[in-house]
């Protein structure tokens, strides 16, 4: 069906160099996602796959096959943006059926797999209308159809969600979810959220300043981070990062420890620390304090607390779920 | 009516603004339409006054109708604008396009010499372009002036254009790539409807140049058989005597069709943009 492999990939804008030398597997039914804080090159990575721009220096290859030379229309994809980019002058029903007519095939053909497509999406009152009179997450929708239609190897998604509300964000991650069981296709995905990367991916792919930091599975990120850069971005709240040498622990730089590994009490604890300011979320609480050993520490307890700023707490780590990492941020297993 | 965000004192001062501006810049006009319909006495008589049952006279209307083929000088006119707005409007887009679109070695270059046109006047040149019409044979002809015009025309197409071309989401352009569309289809289907009311700016500023322009036609087409309408009113002009119904009334005519042609446009310039397309 459709698998993707990249072989160091660079690609450079005047001087500038975007990306540096990406190597990746996509295995055939994978949802991949590329995760990064922006100007990491995700976007521009995505749009060397689709082919929209060419790569310095490296190779793609669609399916086992060598992709470098062959236009995007041709690559047996289907991408989805972020501004959804629907033609204006056409109806939902031409919309996605665009790619086939272009593709020379059969109005028979067409017709049945844009009625299966706005079937799976719940568009079928809107085929006659045209994109300026539907609302966003409706505009989303047909574009995810537009995909579907072409029933491609691979579905590129770039940032599809930014765009939306947040209510309907989850409800189109949902859909984006079961789309992705019902059709078993390869989808690479393209995020800043680490949220999206988390609930969607069977594979995260970390990037940053145009390389990868780490590639796994969610939790491997989340509980065996490669470095620093991929401690700080998974989580959140983000990871309390503390000087080894202020907890007299030798054979380390850092001391990672994320918030929900701290237990607070008002008796007793490793650390002494005023509370500065706290957040009630209702299910989790997130208390930021002082403290004298580690400074500012981000700390998230589980249901609701009666802390307030000024209070002075005392703060146990869970010794078992703390990182290390040496003086290059590489983590110390 | 008063709301919150006017205040009656500023909406009435903008009115006033925008009132004098229009009585100023009408006022040539009204001049020129209200003497064209009276006797040639009246008109020095009293040049501002409506013309009455007394002084009305078709005398100027009916001197440019007989004198010379004014219907085909006309004619030549609406090529000629047309022809070169047509042109212009073509040329000047797809090079805009591949300004904004592509990146290549050059491009900022490309864009600068392609600008020049706007600061240098092309009547600079007026002797070297004679020379070369004479060459290559086209003096007397429709196609000298919309050669001429054209390229007068494209270095502001092309600025104006291409600055609104990079508004134009690339994302679409790329969602027409991937459905298989050329480049081609991407510049007429998706790109063209969307830059329409830039479309529409550049064909008038196009427009009325040209078909006010006496330069160009006197030095190259002075022909009967391709005279222009500015051109052709100059006949009543003469050394010691000037025909001032003719004049006039070859004027308020010719005021007529670029009338049209602007309502056509202006229309475009009004009507928003596409919706829907991004957000």
């Amino acid at each position: 069906m459709g698998s993707l492999q990249l072989q160091s990939i660079r690609k450079s804008f005047g001087n500038q160099d975007v990306l540096k030398g990406i190597d990746l597997d996509v295995k055939d039914g994978e949802f991949v996602i590329f995760v990064g804080p922006s100007g990491c090159g995700k976007s521009t990575l995505l749009r060397v796959i689709a082919g929209l721009e060419d790569a310095s220096y490296g190779t793609v290859r669609i399916d086992g096959k060598e992709v470098s030379a062959v236009p995007p229309a041709k690559r047996g994809i289907a991408m989805v943006f972020q501004s959804y980019a629907l033609y204006p002058h056409l109806t939902v029903k031409d919309n996605m059926g665009l790619g086939l007519k272009q593709a020379g095939e059969s109005k028979a053909v067409i017709d049945q797999r844009v009625a299966k497509a706005s079937a799976m999406l719940s568009l079928d009152p809107y085929l006659a209308r045209r994109p300026s009179e539907m609302s966003g997450g409706q505009r989303q929708r047909v574009a995810i159809g537009r995909a579907i239609v072409r029933e491609p190897k691979l579905f590129l998604f770039d940032e599809p969600l930014s765009n939306l509300d947040a209510a309907l964000r989850v409800q189109t991650r949902l859909e984006i979810a079961g789309l992705h069981r019902r059709l078993k296709a390869t989808m690479i995905y393209v995020t800043h959220d680490q949220v999206e990367a988390m609930t969607l991916a069977d594979k995260i792919v970390v990037l940053n300043a145009g390389q990868v930091e780490q590639v796994g599975s969610p939790m491997d990120l989340y509980n065996k981070p490669a470095n620093l850069f991929v401690a700080g971005f998974i989580g959140s709240p983000q990871m309390n990062f503390i000087a080894a040498e202020k907890l007299g622990q030798s054979g380390a730089k850092t001391i990672g420890i994320r918030p929900e590994h701290i237990a607070l009490s008002r008796e007793a604890g490793d650390w002494t620390g005023k509370v500065i300011h706290v957040e009630h979320l209702g299910a989790d609480t997130i208390v930021y304090l002082e403290t004298e050993t580690t400074g500012l520490l981000t700390v998230r307890l589980f249901g609701e607390h009666a802390y307030a700023p000024d209070d002075i707490v005392y703060a146990a780590p869970d010794t078992a779920s703390m990182h290390r990492f040496d003086a290059e941020g590489r983590a110390i297993s | 009516m008063s709301n919150a965000r006017t205040a009656p004192v500023r909406t009435a001062l903008i009115h006033l603004a925008l009132l004098s501006y229009t009585v100023i810049a009408l006022f040539p006009v009204f001049l020129t339409v209200v003497n064209s319909f009276k006797s040639r006495a009246a008109i020095f008589r009293e040049p501002m006054a409506v013309p009455t049952p007394a002084t009305f006279s078709l005398i100027g209307y009916e001197t440019v109708l007989k004198q010379g083929d004014f219907l085909g000088y006309f004619q030549n006119s609406m090529i000629v604008t047309i022809a070169s707005i047509a042109l212009v409007l073509l040329f000047g887009a797809m090079a805009a396009f591949a300004l904004s679109e592509y990146r290549f070695r050059g491009n900022l270059l490309m864009g600068l010499y392609l600008a020049l046109g706007i600061m240098i006047p092309i009547r600079l040149g007026t002797v070297a372009i004679l020379q070369g019409m004479v060459a290559t044979g086209l003096v007397n002809t429709r196609t000298a002036l919309v050669l001429v015009y054209t390229a007068q025309g494209l270095p502001l197409a092309i600025f104006i254009l291409s600055e609104f071309m990079r508004t134009v989401s690339d994302d679409l352009k790329n969602a027409g790539r991937i459905d298989g569309l050329s480049e081609y289809s991407i510049f007429f289907r998706l790109v063209l409807p969307l830059v329409r009311p830039a479309m529409a700016t550049v064909a008038v500023f196009t427009m009325i140049p040209i078909w006010n322009d006496l330069w160009f036609p006197l030095i190259l087409a002075p022909g009967e058989a391709t005279k222009t309408v500015t051109l052709g009113a100059q006949m009543f002009i003469g050394q010691y005597v000037t025909n001032w119904n003719a004049v006039l009334a070859a004027l308020s005519l010719a005021i007529m069709p670029v009338m049209i042609l602007y309502v056509i446009f202006s229309r475009q310039l009004i009507r928003g943009i596409t919706a829907g397309a991004v957000k």
